[in-house]
C-alpha cells in the first residue's frame, strides 16, 4: 500500500480526475472534502439534460458525480491507494435537480474491510438540508483478492 | 419506431441498433469520454446507458398513443466484469408494466452477452396528472 504523502491534496487528484475521460465530459469538480468524505460539483450544463424542453438533468450524469465522490472518500478513509472497482451503487432519486443549478455530491466511506468498502452519500442542488439523491454501495479492493 | 435520444444521449454518443428479434439495443461506442480508470470504461457511464435503454425500451412499450412523464425512482447497478476499450451494448426487458409503476431490467455487455459487464434494476414512476 502506498501511504498518502504529507502533501497529498485531493484536491489536485480531483482536478487531474477531470482533465480527461468520463469527468471530462461530464465537467465534475473539486468541492470540499474531510477524512472519509468528498464533496464534488456538477456545474449544470445543456448538453446533460434529458428532455430539452423541462431542462432537468439527466440522471445518468448524477450517478456519474456520486460514483466518484464516493469513491474518492475510500482514499480519504484508508489513506491509502488501492486499486478499487465498484461492486454496486444503488440511487434513489428524491426529486429532480432545478434546472441551471449545480449539484453537489456528498460521498461517505462509513466502513472498509480488507476487500470491501461500504459508502453512502447524498446530492443536493444548493441546500444540503433538501437532498435530490441518495446513493449506497460497496467497491471491492481488486489487488485484495 | 424510433428513439428520439436526449441531449445527454447524444453527448455520450449513444446509437440505437436492433438486434435479429428486433429488440432495442443501444451501443455507447468507445471514446475518451466514457473512460474511467485507464483502460476501462467509467461506472457512471455504463449506468448511463443501462437507464437510457432502460427508459427507451419501457417509452416503446408504452406506444405513440401513452405519453406519462417518466419519473425515475431508483436504479441499482451492478458491476460484473471491466469493461474495456471497446463498444457496449445494452438492452432492456420491462419486468411489470403497471399503471403507475414500471419494473425493468437491463443488461450491458461488450463481444459476448453472456458475459455482461453491468446490470441494473430499474424501477419508475409513469406520472400521467399531466396528460
Amino acid at each position: 500500500m502506498n501511504e498518502f504523502p504529507p502533501e497529498f491534496d485531493p484536491a489536485r487528484l480531483i482536478q487531474t480526475m477531470s482533465k480527461n475521460g468520463h469527468n471530462k465530459l461530464i465537467g465534475t469538480r473539486y468541492h470540499a472534502h474531510g477524512q472519509g468524505w468528498c464533496e464534488l460539483a456538477l456545474p449544470y450544463s445543456e448538453t446533460l439534460v434529458t428532455d430539452t424542453a423541462s431542462g432537468i438533468l439527466a440522471s445518468g450524469p448524477i450517478f456519474t458525480l456520486m460514483d466518484m465522490a464516493t469513491s474518492l472518500s475510500i482514499w480519504l478513509k484508508t489513506g491509502t491507494f488501492q486499486p478499487q472497482a465498484t461492486l454496486d451503487l444503488r440511487i434513489d432519486y428524491l426529486r429532480p435537480a432545478r434546472p441551471g443549478n449545480t449539484v453537489i455530491g456528498h460521498g461517505e466511506c462509513y466502513h472498509v474491510t480488507k476487500s470491501i468498502a461500504f459508502i453512502r452519500g447524498h446530492a443536493h442542488d444548493g441546500d444540503p438540508e433538501k437532498p435530490i439523491a441518495h446513493v449506497a454501495g460497496t467497491y471491492f479492493f481488486t489487488a485484495s483478492a | 419506431m424510433k428513439t428520439s435520444f436526449s441531449p445527454y444521449a447524444q453527448t455520450m454518443g449513444f446509437e440505437e441498433q436492433r438486434d435479429a428479434d428486433g429488440r432495442l439495443v443501444i451501443a455507447m461506442p468507445y471514446s475518451d469520454g466514457v473512460r474511467g480508470r485507464p483502460g476501462f470504461v467509467h461506472g457512471g457511464a455504463l449506468a448511463g446507458l443501462l437507464e437510457t435503454v432502460a427508459y427507451a425500451t419501457l417509452s416503446e412499450a408504452l406506444g405513440e398513443d401513452d405519453r406519462p412523464v417518466i419519473k425515475p425512482v431508483n436504479v441499482t447497478a451492478t458491476y460484473m466484469r471491466g469493461a474495456v476499450e471497446m463498444t457496449t451494448y445494452a438492452r432492456a426487458t420491462i419486468e411489470r408494466l403497471g399503471k403507475r409503476i414500471a419494473n425493468i431490467e437491463a443488461i450491458a455487455w461488450q463481444d459476448d452477452i453472456e458475459k455482461p459487464v453491468a446490470m441494473a434494476q430499474i424501477n419508475v414512476m409513469l406520472d400521467r396528472s399531466r396528460g
